[in-house]
């Protein structure tokens, strides 16, 4: 527990839930960074209805910006994964965050905050395999 | 244009509230889903900060508008069933976000410190996310037929 930190996580928690409640509140969409991704990608297809999802993932790419230069030690330090669990891992994330129509902040944090028990059942789930994940890997690829 | 350019500000300050609760950091995720390990609770408190304040915001400001004040109507999801693809793909998502340390918002605010680990997270993500467009496209076509 040495390294529970939990004023500086309420305190992000609460940027990340006001930019997602302004987000549904100012215009209309919600915060989910997976489907925000898949809208960015495809924007193409309907430049209209999702052009802003680009417009986001521009605010994203500034924040990490802010954070490198003011805060850079937000980003831990580099390699210390295996690479294969990298490239596995963010192959998994994309399909299934689509698969299951959101992620952490689609589900975890507008799907909880409006109570759709969907979202609930997708928590849980994620939560579950995630943390059995660690340990298979704590385990069996030290 | 004002509200393109708001939603870039409230993407900045998505990432940053990212970055302060560490999310950004792979080994402070991986220590969080560690139950059994060195058990680190931080990140459910950024969770439980920011559902606290979507749901305030749910509740008490949403049902008082009748659109957004920057667009003609709310786009929400109008999906209610749990279903086979919801539990399926959340298990999916679940063993990535373990293996990789990484869910899809702190991926993208990652590449900003060019850690190679960030970089390929968010190309094989991308991947992920084209492979499943170009599947359900061909699967719902099919169902058209």
């Amino acid at each position: 527990m040495e390294n529970f930190t939990p004023i500086s996580s309420v305190l992000g928690g609460l940027l990340i839930g006001f930019s997602s409640i302004a987000m549904l509140l100012l215009s209309g969409r919600i915060a989910g960074i997976s489907s925000i991704l898949e809208n960015g990608l495809f924007a193409w297809k309907d430049v209209q209805n999702r052009i802003w999802s680009l417009w986001f993932i521009v605010g994203l790419f500034l924040g990490g910006e802010l954070l490198r230069v003011f805060m850079p030690e937000s980003f831990g330090g580099a390699h210390l994964h295996k690479m294969w669990m990298v490239v596995l891992g963010g192959l998994l994330v994309g399909f299934g965050s689509r698969l299951g129509s959101g992620c952490t902040s689609g589900h975890g944090v507008c799907g909880l905050g409006r109570l759709s028990s969907r979202s609930l059942v997708s928590v849980l789930v994620f939560m579950s395999s995630a943390g059995l994940t660690v340990w298979v890997v704590r385990s069996f690829f030290p | 244009m004002i509200k393109n350019l708001i939603i870039v500000l409230l993407g900045v300050l998505f990432a940053l509230g990212l970055g302060i609760s560490q999310m950004t950091n792979p080994s402070k995720v991986i220590g969080f889903l560690d139950v059994t390990g060195n058990w680190d609770p931080s990140l459910a408190f950024v969770m439980a900060g920011a559902m606290t304040v979507y749901l305030i915001g749910y509740k008490f400001i949403f049902p008082k508008l009748t659109k957004p004040l920057l667009d003609f109507r709310f786009h929400l999801p109008n999906l209610i069933h749990i279903d086979k693809k919801l539990i399926l793909g959340s298990v999916i998502f679940g063993i990535g976000w373990g293996l990789s340390g990484f869910c899809p918002g702190p991926g993208l605010v990652a590449l900003a410190s060019s850690n190679l680990e960030a970089i390929y997270f968010v190309l094989s993500m991308i991947l992920g996310v084209a492979i499943y467009h170009w599947f359900s496209e061909e699967y719902s076509d099919m169902m058209d037929g």
